[in-house]
């Protein structure tokens, strides 16, 4: 950004494996020198680790938490795009419902766990519905501005071509805009995978979650708890790379700007 | 013809209201209508927040929630954004430091509460470093994303005029970046709140989050756990308004697209 | 990112000589190339460019879209490094950007952030305030905005942010101005208004102008000297000199010899 160079050819792979390099030392060191007993170095992690895989705890619990995300978030989904879609070509609907969101939007879904405990008990219906409640705002919210920013000309020259509103909206409107839904999917997901995580912590007794605060818990096994952040980690930016080669395919590409 | 249209006007403006109250509305009979009376209806939660104001607990839980954020907030926009200026700015940093962050940016940071109360124990000072944490990597994003947006035609021209990098950084950058983390201020400041609810209903004594869990263990109070609820949306939607505001100068009003 | 690889290679071309004296000249270009890979292709887009302009002199390269009078344009200002050839300006080697040749940029170049004033005053940091604020109001006069000092860009006309651009750069005193297809995002009427503009301000401040453009008639119209570049990978097809006092009537005999000259040359009918 700041100059002309151009990078060498394996400058992206260094710098990174550089910065990693320094990370693990200065924590393992500063483990080490500080004597303490219950903070774990890079090697006890990779060792929990091993162990997590080792009781099979690994695939089980990052699948229990995918599949709540996908419960929830599917919904979302499914029932958020249309809604967004709808509010965003009925601007007066938006404009009814719109202060009812910016209400609603604020309430961290954690401070929503007691009530859907009421509703749904103590189980995975109750995370289900907490990670379908923190998907569901964003996805209408992102759906709503894409139609709203589709430019009016393309609408013009769907009703030149003597479209009807409803194939108005599925063959020019929908399309149009796809790539900004697309990302507004990605960002709720990565909402999602946050939010399971902390209602794993709170409701329920299996998933990543629930492993980051029982291995405190039940033993001070702070290895296990930093192996289970890693995981949490790098399973939610698996998540996020997937979403974004699906942001790469062609019928979308079009709408984010990529420098060449 | 004037007074009708004002008069069509304002029925027009009062629809969002009316929408709010037919959910109010519905919500009071579905609440009547409970078997069990568990979940409070819109009357009790009024009550339930007069009644904490009655007690003091209101301003108290209030005050104690925004201290928090404020303290972890502007801890987070005063390291996270000029790191990641920095790391915008040069290149190599950002090809190393990148993955990194992309690897811990999806960690909740909830996930990180064991830890920290390892760290600094329960109380204000976990909370205080869950919501730095929380805020420090959106903001450094945000950062980041505002340098890489720059268009080159402004470093250019700044570079035609003769400007040493850190001129050029003060006088150019700094400017042309102003707007994105005004915007990225304000979403991340709607984190922020919404993780000190989580953080208070696991981690401290006070504050709404608290007020949430407590009113549930210590008595089923849920006229006071939706009482909660409410007071987190407002104060939300309050501090969103307050930032929007700022969006609302003119020296930086150039960075919104008017729509 | 694109990447670019050096790589050397020989061509050969017009010279853009029009200038005798080593007093006279200002900028010399001898050799240009320049060259990069994308996708492992190898593409050239510049082909031993060489080109002098003397001083206060006013110079127009003409080309099709695309076929790299910008880069060159870039790499006289000092923005780029050509792969091959050097450029010299007043004896000196071209380094880098130089406030003594300012670059006013194709698009939105102004400071968004900053007023008509603020935008005019920017390199002028270093000059007492006393006769900064002479200096812009002079500026303010010549381009004509006057009224709008405290504007900001935003609520500026295309033009009037082109005015804005060019103010900014002469208030710096540059030896030469290089302007990028400034006028390409106007619409035809006023980029008529916006050439006069130019004129006169150049007839009241003597600088040595480069400026690129695609369209024949403005180049006709405005230079000295024209030279015509071919498309990908270019080279100086020729060099036209414009031998007519401005104001230019633009149905004069002598013009339209010259712009069907220079039609010829690109390959053009001038019929359609």
């Amino acid at each position: 950004m700041n100059s002309s160079r151009q990078p060498m050819k394996g400058e992206q792979y260094f710098w990174p494996l550089l910065a990693a390099l320094l990370f693990l030392a200065v924590w393992h060191l500063s483990v080490k020198w500080s004597g303490t007993k219950v903070f774990p170095s890079p090697f006890d992690v990779e060792r929990g680790m091993a162990e997590l895989v080792h009781r099979g705890l690994l695939v089980r619990y990052v699948a229990d938490s995918l599949g709540r995300v996908a419960g929830g978030y599917s919904v979302a989904v499914l029932l958020g795009v249309p809604v967004g879609l709808l509010l965003g070509w009925y601007p007066a609907a938006a404009f009814v419902v719109n202060p009812t969101i910016q209400i609603l939007r604020p309430i961290s879904p954690i401070a929503w766990i007691p009530v859907s405990i009421v509703w749904f008990g103590v189980g995975n219906l109750a995370a289900i519905y907490l990670i379908f409640l923190a998907s569901f705002f964003p996805i209408v919210v992102a759906s709503m501005n894409a139609v709203r920013n589709v430019p009016s000309m393309y609408r013009r020259a769907g009703r030149n071509f003597g479209l009807s509103p409803a194939m108005l909206i599925a063959k020019v409107v929908f399309p149009a805009s796809l790539p900004q839904i697309i990302v507004g999917l990605r960002i709720a997901l990565g909402i999602a995978w946050l939010v399971v995580v902390a209602a794993e912590m709170i409701a329920i007794d299996s998933g990543l979650g629930y492993l980051v605060i029982d291995s405190r818990n039940s033993g001070k096994r702070y290895d296990l708890v930093v192996a289970a952040m890693i995981l949490i980690g790098l399973t939610g930016l698996a998540l996020d790379t997937m979403f974004r080669r699906i942001e790469k395919l062609k019928s979308v590409r079009w709408g984010f700007r990529y420098e060449s | 013809m004037g007074k009708a249209l004002s008069a069509m006007r304002r029925t027009v403006r009062l629809r969002p209201v009316g929408f709010v109250a037919a959910l109010l509305i519905m919500w009071h009979v579905a609440a009547a209508r409970q078997s069990v009376h568990l979940l409070p209806g819109p009357i009790d939660v009024t009550a339930g927040i007069a009644e904490l104001a009655r007690r003091g607990l209101l301003l108290k839980y209030v005050t104690a929630s925004l201290f928090r954020v404020t303290w972890g907030f502007t801890t987070a926009a005063m390291l996270g954004i000029p790191f990641g200026l920095v790391v915008g700015w040069w290149k190599r940093f950002e090809t190393g430091l990148n993955p990194l962050i992309q690897i811990l940016r999806p960690i909740s940071p909830l996930a990180w509460i064991p830890i920290s109360i390892l760290w600094f124990g329960v109380g204000d000072m976990a909370a205080i470093f869950l919501i730095f944490l929380a805020s420090f990597l959106p903001l450094t994003v945000t950062a980041m994303n505002a340098v890489a947006s720059i268009p080159a035609v402004h470093l250019n021209a700044g570079r035609n005029f003769g400007l040493s990098q850190f001129q050029l950084i003060r006088r150019v950058l700094y400017p042309a970046v102003a707007p994105q983390l005004v915007i990225g201020l304000r979403i991340t400041l709607g984190i922020a709140w919404l993780v000190v609810v989580a953080a208070e209903m696991i981690a401290v004594n006070s504050g709404l989050g608290f007020l949430i869990v407590d009113a549930r263990n210590a008595g089923t109070r849920y006229d006071l756990v939706v009482a909660g609820m409410v007071l987190i949306g407002l104060i939300g939607l309050l501090l969103d308004i307050g930032m929007r505001s700022l969006e609302k100068i003119k020296s930086l009003r150039w960075g919104y697209s008017e729509d | 990112m694109e990447r670019t690889t050096a790589i050397a290679h020989v061509g050969s071309g017009h010279f853009a000589h029009g200038i005798n004296s080593e007093l006279t000249r200002q900028l010399q270009a001898e050799g240009i190339g320049m060259s990069f890979t994308r996708d492992g292709n190898l593409i050239r887009v510049l082909e031993n460019i060489n080109l002098e302009v003397a001083k206060g002199e006013f110079v127009c390269l003409l080309g099709p879209s695309g076929c790299g009078k910008s880069t060159l344009l870039n790499i006289v200002a000092g923005f780029i490094a050509p792969t091959q050839g050097h450029v010299r300006i007043g004896g000196e080697a071209v380094r880098g950007p130089d406030p003594r040749r300012i670059f006013v940029f194709q698009e939105r170049g102004v400071f968004p952030w900053l007023t008509v004033e603020g935008n005019i005053a920017f390199g002028l940091s270093e000059i007492p305030k006393s006769e900064r604020i002479q200096r812009i109001a002079h500026y303010v006069r010549l381009v004509g905005l006057v009224g709008f000092e405290t504007t900001y860009p935003q609520e500026l006309s295309g033009g009037m942010k082109q005015r804005l651009e060019v103010a900014r750069a002469l208030a710096v005193n540059p030896d030469m101005l290089f302007l990028d297809e400034p006028f390409g995002a106007l619409d035809s009427i006023t980029r008529l208004i916006m050439r006069g503009e130019l004129l006169r301000i150049w007839e009241a401040e003597r600088k040595t102008i480069i400026f690129v453009t695609h369209d024949i008639e403005e180049a006709v119209q405005l230079a000295d000297r024209v030279v015509v570049m071919s498309a990908r990978p270019a080279r100086i097809q020729s060099v036209v000199e414009i031998n007519i006092d401005h104001p230019r009537d633009i149905s004069s005999r002598a013009y339209l010899e010259l712009r069907d000259g220079i039609f010829e040359q690109i390959g053009l009918a001038h019929k359609v």
